[in-house]
């Protein structure tokens, strides 16, 4: 007999007779309703030591620049929306290099920052959600430089990690990893003392842009109070 | 079984030798207070706590009662994702499996984020014994290591070091094994991070292989997930080439959206955080992203035996978040290593005699390892009724023990019946205490009794009996009246 068989064998037995559990009565994705989602999203992502600063869509290019703080050498993911670069042309000195999916976790090192997109935002724990998808890269791009920037639209923003999963769905059907970052890399493990950057990326940035002008179905609604009790 | 009392052998031998550690004991009482009170805060934020903590149980129960549904679908699920799954019945045999899966690579290392069920099997033994080396990455699992030490703690493995300590190891050890710290390295945990940080990576980025744990796997997508603070676990799980997985049974969860139960009570329970750093997810292979060999062992090793066991089954709820430790105050003061397991504190005491079986002294002993007071279950996020299974578990110790000849402890309480239950018997016994008691006068404990009682009186002072008895005082006092 296979060990698998085994194995389901003896869990048929220790369950025989027992009494199977339903699933349980909860209610998944419920909203958390939260005065201002921006403003938690932003004072959470604070809380772990890292950068945020809230952006409108005609300043994200020079954000960008800023954020990068003079890093000399910058790998972006292969479909980054080229507006958000623009910022680039006038900065000679900084090499921007697409990832072709060829280069190795060598040559990844020697970048110095990483500029990605995000899938969702989580407000309440402060959590940028990668899925992968082609404006935010594979897993390596957004790992080992030591400066991560990530560009969160507000339409991405949810109450809480219960609305998070929704969206995420399709990403993980479509078989692709999912990244979930709170803050940067950090550890206890030294007299529980916590400290900032381990083996991760040891710098965050992360750019919050005001889109819902764009995006929302209701354009009287001021960015600020629209998505005060998401539909 | 031996001459020392039931109930009493490794724990109780271990213990006082672990309170006798002042500098340990100090280090234990600030780590687990600065925790339990940040988890308290975080805890306190969700109106929904309880709602959450019964919908953690009752996702695992149902995941535990139908586990045989549950891990096919599992299993269908990680192969058309493009995993590889192998089943283990116990520790030998996952080792053997994941030993020839390093081997068919070709590479005589592997770099290893940290996880219990790895070191529950003793895999970087099995490993070493084949000439593999097995690098740990998590800073903690590393201090651990390097130190040749075992840790004591489930999420903060080298909670009993401190900084100085872990300076100490990092000068003399990490040299032998890689990049060296700097010279002048200094006891700040900033720089012993950066030491840290520069003699990993370059494990990580030459590792070829990599061998996981998994906080969850998700039935319905084939979904792994781990969580983890450094970016460690990224780093193992994105840039080899092979990845192994090791994953109890207990670990599948039906739907993807019982992650949202789960990402909410682990983080606040474990690390007192609102979200941890990093929490990764991979479904099988991804074509240009991550290991492209991707395997997963599905493990045994006595957890079909703790689910057949209709009251001890709830131990496989568990999602090894350590906030039962930190509240308790047996762990608090004799630390992790006196558990004789990976698995220490409360929820140690009941995992450890389902998994391993109740025949060696030490997890006969387990159950006794706790004062039953209560505040390990009060914290549980899945709601382990931890004291309950102490007790449960403590009744098949004894039930495993009658028959063959009786124990010292076992014939010292038949002659306690015989005494208690006449009052002439109980007040001569008494007689004899008040003369003890005068004999005793100037102290107030007995120390180390002689002969039998010794085991008794290794881990515990007794108090001196008083000179006089209530029975001769009120004699005294009223004459004899009731």
């Amino acid at each position: 007999m296979s060990t698998r068989d085994e194995m389901l064998g003896r869990i048929g037995a220790a369950l025989a007779g027992a009494d199977r559990r339903p699933p349980p009565d909860y209610t998944y994705g419920a909203v958390t309703p939260l005065p201002d989602i921006a403003d938690t999203f932003v004072e959470r992502v604070e809380d772990y030591r890292a950068v945020v600063e809230r952006v409108d869509p005609e300043g994200l290019a020079d954000a960008v620049v800023a954020a990068l703080d003079g890093a000399a050498r910058v790998v972006v993911p292969p479909a980054m929306p080229a507006e958000w670069l623009d910022g680039f042309t006038e900065l000679t000195r900084t090499q921007v290099v697409t990832d072709d999916g060829a280069l190795s976790a060598d040559d990844l090192d020697r970048f110095d920052a990483v500029v990605t997109a995000a899938a969702v935002g989580i407000a309440v724990t402060g959590t940028v959600v990668l899925d992968h998808g082609p404006d935010q890269g594979r897993r390596a791009l957004s790992l080992v430089p030591d400066l991560h920037v990530c560009i969160v639209l507000e339409s991405q923003l949810v109450g809480d990690v219960p609305e998070s999963v929704a969206p995420l769905r399709a990403a993980v059907e479509a078989g692709r990893p999912l990244t979930w970052i709170s803050g940067p890399s950090a550890t206890s493990d030294i007299e529980l003392e916590r400290v900032e950057g381990v083996h991760g990326p040891r710098n965050l940035h992360v750019l919050l842009v005001r889109d819902l002008l764009v995006h929302d179905t209701a354009p009287d609604t001021a960015p600020d109070s629209a998505r005060a009790t998401p539909a | 079984m031996s001459g020392t009392f039931l109930g009493m052998p490794k724990f109780q031998a271990a213990a006082p030798e672990a309170l006798a550690n002042s500098q340990q004991r100090r280090n234990l009482q600030h780590a687990t207070h600065t925790i339990r009170d940040k988890r308290a805060r975080v805890v306190e934020e969700l109106d929904d706590w309880e709602e959450l903590r019964q919908a953690g149980a009752a996702i695992k129960d149902n995941v535990l009662s139908h586990l045989d549904t549950y891990l096919v679908q599992l299993e269908e699920s990680l192969t058309r994702a493009g995993a590889t799954v192998h089943w283990a019945s116990d520790a030998d045999e996952a080792n053997r499996i994941i030993t020839s899966l390093v081997q068919e690579t070709g590479t005589d290392e592997v770099v290893k984020v940290k996880s219990m069920a790895t070191q529950e099997i003793g895999l970087n033994e099995a490993l070493e014994e084949t000439g593999i080396a097995a690098w740990e990455t998590d800073l903690a699992e590393l201090i651990v290591q390097l130190g040749h030490d075992k840790p004591s703690h489930i999420l903060v493995p080298a909670i009993h070091r401190n900084r100085a300590e872990i300076r100490e190891i990092f000068l003399s050890e990490m040299g032998q094994v890689g990049t060296p710290p700097p010279g002048d390295l200094s006891a700040d945990p900033r720089d012993l991070a950066e030491a840290a940080r520069v003699h990993l990576r370059e494990k990580f980025l030459r590792a070829k292989v990599a061998v996981s744990g998994a906080n969850f796997a998700v039935a319905e997508t084939g979904t792994l997930v781990v969580v983890e603070s450094e970016g460690n676990g990224r780093m193992c799980l994105t840039l080899p080439e092979t990845l192994i997985s090791v994953v109890g049974i207990e670990k599948v969860l039906p739907r993807l959206e019982d992650l949202e139960v789960f990402m909410q009570l682990l983080p606040r329970s474990s690390t007192g955080e609102r979200m941890n750093p990093y929490t990764s997810t991979w479904t099988g292979i991804t074509p240009g992203d991550g290991p492209q060999q991707v395997h997963v062992v599905l493990l045994d090793n006595g957890r079909t035996d703790a689910l057949a066991d209709s009251v001890g089954r709830q131990a496989l709820r568990c999602i090894r978040c350590s906030a039962c430790l930190n509240v308790c105050p047996v762990y608090e003061r004799v630390g992790g290593h006196a558990y004789g397991s990976v698995y220490p504190g409360p929820i140690g005491a009941i995992l450890n005699p389902q998994l391993r079986g109740t025949t060696s002294e030490v997890d006969q002993s387990l159950p006794y390892a706790s004062s039953l007071c209560g505040a390990c279950g009060d914290v549980c996020p899945v709601g382990i009724e931890i004291p309950e299974l102490l007790v449960h578990l403590r009744t098949r110790v004894v039930d495993e023990q009658r028959g063959g000849m009786p124990s010292g402890e076992q014939i010292a309480m038949k002659g306690a019946a015989w005494m208690f239950s006449d009052h002439r018997r109980w007040e001569m016994a008494q007689k004899g205490t008040e003369l003890g008691g005068r004999a005793m006068k100037k102290k107030d404990t007995i120390g180390r009794l002689p002969g039998p009682l010794s085991a008794w009186s290794d881990a515990r002072d007794s108090p001196t009996p008083p000179t006089e008895t209530f029975r001769s005082w009120w004699k005294r006092e009223k004459g004899g009246q009731s």
